[in-house]
């Protein structure tokens, strides 16, 4: 982005998607970054919930407890957010809760790539995740489904005017929920970036990477956030299509 | 990485020449069919891998580590049912051992008195024969005392009558002592 003197910032850069192989176009088949680093999460994923679980152990090794935490972590949220009727979905939930903390995690060592870090990930995440609410609640209550936007307790004068807020909302739940999760990745990504630059002049250095530190743990914090906020709001939408109406 | 890829050709739109990021990359809409794609391969395999092992085998373990617990409960508090039966027992056996002890004292000590009743009576019957014994043989000496106090009273009063010139008349004399041993 910005060059002045001797050294230069590309915050940017760290987000380009380029072929593992060859200076050819991306196609959509193409084997780029991108399938690479969603690869090791999915490596990752495996290690830890197929190879570190194979012993089935009464009394877990230290990566088979870590495993079931994240397992009784996300059931519980499911049984508790999205109600007993949410527990049929938790797989999904879990899918999701995991890709994007591995994504978010592995983005966090150096020359990685974030794929979370991408609207056009996060954003098919939650198009997943709104179409699949969607799907499911008119499938279990038909046309009831739609009655939560018809908010009941309201005066009737107000109802149509709630109702068209309420669809508006509802409509916008995907931009927000993929914007959030990109965004924050992104912008910490990048300020982690400028003050890796900001490293190689001499006079600042000292305190570039004392911030860029600072900023790094900030940035583990955020990846776990991210993705908890990810999974709890996924959990709050599937409420809406399994649970009892409570508007 | 960006110095070294110079005379690529992975989107051009989207990138300088150096191969830095034109704008923000998030936006560059040529790579977001391959993101999507990979994207959604890896969901499935994710799914799949999560659906059909990994979590069946986990709730298994969680699921069977819980009935372990609950049967180690239940067999804790059995086995305490068990030891406060166990030391209940043990109670009402020390209890009936001691009720048996404090009879068995109790007879001891009945025996002991029987006997020592016995005994203190036997005692009792040979003090009193010596006593009566020791008591005819007390008056014998004292009859025998007394006597011999009257013969030399006899013989006392005849000298005496002697002495002072009399003639003793052996009658008056002893009339006379035993009117005194009597007075």
């Amino acid at each position: 982005m910005a060059t002045e003197g001797g050294f230069s910032i590309h915050p940017m850069d760290q987000f380009v998607v380029k072929p593992l192989f060859g200076d050819g176009p991306v196609e959509w088949y193409t084997l780029t970054n991108v399938t690479l680093w969603m690869g090791l999460a999915l490596v990752c994923i495996f290690a830890l919930f197929v190879l570190a679980t194979r012993h089935r152990g009464l009394i877990p090794t230290r990566l088979q407890s870590i495993a079931e935490v994240f397992y009784g972590f996300i059931h519980n949220m499911v049984e508790e957010v999205a109600g007993h009727e949410g527990v049929k979905y938790f797989p999904l939930v879990m899918t999701l809760f995991l890709f994007v903390l591995l994504s978010n995690l592995l983005g966090l060592l150096p020359m990685s790539f974030t794929t979370t870090s991408h609207v056009a990930v996060t954003g098919v995440l939650a198009l997943l995740v709104f179409l699949g609410v969607t799907l499911i609640g008119i499938s279990r209550k038909g046309l009831g489904f739609f009655a939560m936007f018809w908010v009941s307790s309201a005066p009737l004068a107000l109802r149509p005017i709630l109702a068209v807020i309420e669809v508006i909302s509802y409509i916008m739940r995907p931009v927000s929920h993929s914007i959030r999760l990109a965004g924050n990745l992104l912008a910490g990504h990048a300020v982690l970036k400028v003050f890796a630059g900001f490293a190689s002049m001499a006079i600042i250095s000292p305190l570039a990477i004392a911030g860029a530190v600072g900023i790094y743990a900030l940035e583990v914090l955020v990846a776990f956030v991210q993705a908890y906020v990810f999974t709890i709001l996924t959990c709050v939408y599937l409420k809406d299509a399994v649970g009892e109406a409570h508007h | 990485m960006a110095t070294e890829t110079h005379g690529m050709n992975w989107h051009a739109e989207c990138l300088m020449d150096a191969g830095s990021a034109k704008g923000m990359p998030q936006l560059c809409t040529d790579w977001m069919p391959n993101q999507v794609f990979w994207l959604l391969v890896t969901l499935v395999v994710l799914f799949f891998i999560l659906k059909t092992i990994a979590l069946p085998r986990i709730g298994a373990v969680l699921a069977e580590r819980k009935g372990t617990i609950t049967n180690d409960l239940a067999a804790a508090e059995e086995l305490r049912q068990k030891a406060i039966a166990a030391e209940r027992s043990f109670n009402e056996a020390l209890a009936t051992a001691r009720a048996e002890a404090g009879k068995i004292v109790a007879a001891a000590k009945a025996d002991i008195q029987k006997e020592l009743d016995a005994a203190t009576a036997r005692a009792d019957l040979e003090i009193g024969a010596k006593a009566a014994e020791s008591e005819k043989r007390i008056a014998e000496i004292r009859e025998g005392a007394l006597a011999a106090v009257e013969a030399v009273a006899k013989d006392t009063a005849a000298e005496l009558v002697t002495a002072l010139g009399g003639t003793v008349d052996a009658g008056a004399v002893t009339a006379a002592v035993a009117a005194r041993l009597k007075g």
